[in-house]
């Protein structure tokens, strides 16, 4: 599904590169997970994915069902059902979170030839899926992210994640400012989108998410390369040892 | 202080291209006593602090310039949905044959000529005078030119709640026309009434309201100034409001070569509220924009609330300006004053011009102002984005957050939904070129 070659990509001001010939494959109906430190590059391949500005990408591929993903506007990798959920969910004051998902839904469909959803329909769908991920109707009328706590950010990324039913999702370092509990709501909406026709990366910096969301295959990245591949048990390996061999191997 | 010669000569020059309408004779004193304060100031000049921002050629000279008429019927008209009662000005005439019923309101209307050629002592008791008081501290020479000149209005007088809002229309049918209409407007103690005004009105248009609200009286103004490119209008509402009486207004522009909006607010009784509000939207590649919010509110009673809330959104050239003050009167204690003033330019070709003040003269009162010009925020553009939606999609809900806390002060819901209306038809348009 997600084929990813060779990727290598500097940031477009500063001419430092950040990833280093990046080699990844995730398959439909799988959790592949990636471990690093800090300042591996974890973050920047969702970026360079979702196509966000400021990075150039010197070399490599990265395609979604064989289509070319980085010829693409961020726009038409969403309809092409690629999804990022941010480290850092962006606040949009007088966007109501409604109009906001409701506006994006319609226009993926329309890019796809797709009818529109029906206000009904749409009231619908969103009412049953914020209900299991503890979303009021409140928090939907707000403002997009607007005031909102960080457990309620990532469930709303999740919320937006399960509305857009994309193909391949990006979750970037959705842990990040989680109590258990948040996590654990953030983790079952997750697992309850996992089915044969989706792929999943899933990006963090600790093994716990991994606790929750089983990952089929688990990456570590260091210094801008995957440096190892494994099965769940990589994670394990570094909870309890950390990155330092991983990183020297790298280097 | 002496006018200089020019001034003088370009005022008595505009004054010779007007005829005073005649009137009773107290309306006749009202009118010379206004030409006497437009020639003690003289007319305003690019050198005047006040029009610093705003060159006011095109609105002072003898003649109007000429401007293009605008067929705007690729939209439903504005406040058609509204149950009101419409009045209807043809290049600044009243057209009784387009017009409703304006008994139909629930309210006294008369129009200008009728309430100036008879003994009615609240249109005596008002016209002129707000304006009037309005000139200091600062001179508005335009207002006076009105009061002295005006040709037609319309005068109401509303001592319940109006059955239901009036609605002043502006058509704009002839490429020369110069109109000068002054209204009056008194809300007596406890009454409501809302009023309405859209149109481009002619293609040089000099509005002068002045609006008395009593004790626990309010009123709602929303105006959506005429879709013309060419048009020039310069308003200004005057407004004295009592104890606990509310005055709430919202402007809606779109296009005008020039457009100057001045609100002169006077809270004169404790615990009342005052909002102007205003969205401005200027493209400069449908010919020259630019726009002028002007505000004055004095706080002279205690307890009062007043709100200054103005968006601009401008591109391909469009300037905006804002100049806003709040001044608080000695023993205005407790007062609460809000100015903010923004704008979003969507390119660099574009400009903004603020100049908001504070003058305060009480020790017990919470103000504050801000005044920002940025661009779209890129982050949230690409969170947009990322979720699918295009580029210039994104940009027009970014807008509309944009402009959504000048629409809020829109306190009826319909109306409301009006005004978007309109926003969201003009996005479209620029969207499609």
């Amino acid at each position: 599904m997600l084929e990813i070659k060779n990727l290598h990509v500097k940031l477009e001001e500063e001419d430092k590169a950040i990833l280093k010939g990046v080699d990844l494959s995730v398959e439909a109906g799988k959790v592949h997970a990636i471990m690093g430190p800090n300042g591996s590059g974890k973050s920047t391949l969702s970026y360079v994915l979702s196509g966000r500005d400021g990075y150039a990408v010197t070399d490599g591929t990265a395609t979604l069902d064989g289509e070319d993903l980085l010829e693409m506007e961020p726009e038409e990798r969403a309809a092409a059902g690629l999804f990022l959920a941010f480290q850092y969910p962006v606040e949009i004051p007088g966007v109501g979170n409604m109009t906001f998902l409701r506006t994006a839904l319609n226009a993926q469909r329309r890019a796809r030839g797709q009818e529109e959803m029906s206000s009904a329909d749409f009231l619908k769908t969103i009412r049953e899926k914020a209900k299991a991920l503890k979303i009021d109707s409140e928090m939907l009328k707000r403002p997009v992210n607007v005031g909102f706590s960080g457990g309620e950010k990532k469930r709303n990324e999740i919320l937006q994640m399960a509305m857009l039913e994309p193909k391949m999702c990006i979750l970037d370092e959705t842990d990040s400012g989680l109590d258990v509990d948040a996590m654990k709501l953030v983790a079952d909406g997750v697992n309850a989108l996992r089915d044969a026709g989706r792929g999943f990366l899933v990006i963090t910096h600790y093994q716990r998410l991994l606790d929750h969301i089983a990952p089929d295959v688990v990456h570590i990245m260091a210094n801008g390369k995957i440096v190892a591949t494994g099965g769940p048990e990589l994670a394990l390996e570094v909870e309890k040892n950390g990155y330092a061999s991983f990183e020297s191997e790298a280097a | 202080m002496a006018v200089a010669q020019p001034k003088t000569d370009a005022t008595e020059a505009r004054i010779a291209a007007l005829t005073m309408p005649e009137g009773a004779s107290w309306a006749t004193e009202a009118r010379k006593g206004a030409l006497a304060r437009l020639r003690a100031s003289g007319l305003p000049g690019p050198r005047d602090e006040y029009w610093r921002f705003t060159n006011p050629a095109g609105l002072v000279e003898p003649e109007a310039p000429r401007a293009a008429t605008f067929s705007d019927t690729d939209e439903r008209p504005i406040f058609d949905a509204i149950d009101r009662v419409k009045l209807v000005f043809v290049d600044g005439v009243f057209d009784e044959g387009l017009s409703d019923d304006p008994a139909l309101a629930g309210v006294e209307i008369l129009r200008l000529s009728d309430a100036l050629s008879r003994d009615i002592h609240w249109a005596r008791d008002l016209y002129g005078a707000l304006e009037e008081r309005g000139q200091t501290p600062v001179v508005r020479p335009l207002a006076a030119l009105n009061t002295a000149f005006a040709t037609d209005g319309v005068a109401i007088r509303a001592t319940g709640k109006a059955e239901r809002p009036v609605n002043l229309i502006y058509l704009h049918r002839s490429e020369t026309s110069d109109a000068i209409l002054h209204h009056l407007v008194r809300v007596e103690e406890g009454a409501e009434l809302t009023v309405l005004e859209n149109g481009p009105a002619a293609s040089r248009f000099n509005k002068c309201t002045e609006i008395d609200v009593a004790k626990g009286g309010t009123f709602h103004h929303v105006r959506a100034q005429g879709r013309d490119h060419e048009r020039r209008a310069v308003t200004h509402m005057f407004a004295r409001v009592a104890e606990e009486a509310r005055y709430k207004s919202f402007t809606l522009t779109a296009n005008g070569v020039m457009t100057r909006n001045e609100h002169v607010i006077e809270i004169v009784g404790d615990e009342a509220i005052a909002h102007v509000a205003g969205a401005a939207l200027g493209d400069g590649r449908t010919g020259k924009f630019h726009h002028d919010d002007t505000v004055f509110i004095t706080h002279d009673a205690v307890g009062c609330e007043s709100r200054q809330v103005f968006k601009k959104v401008l591109r391909n050239g469009a300037e905006g300006v804002f100049q806003g003050k709040i001044l608080v009167k000695p023993g205005a204690q407790k007062t609460d004053g809000y100015q903010i003033s923004q704008s979003l330019l969507l390119d660099e070709d574009s400009s903004f011009q603020a100049k908001p003040e504070l003058e305060i003269y009480a020790d017990d009162v919470a103000c504050s102002h801000g005044s920002t010009t940025g661009a779209i925020d890129e982050t949230a553009l690409f969170y947009l984005r990322s979720r699918g939606v295009p580029t210039a999609e994104a940009t027009d809900l970014l807008v509309l957050a944009f402009v959504a806390e000048a629409i809020d002060e829109i306190e009826d819901e319909a109306l409301r939904a009006d005004i978007l209306d309109r926003l969201s038809g003009w996005l479209e348009r620029r969207r499609q070129g």
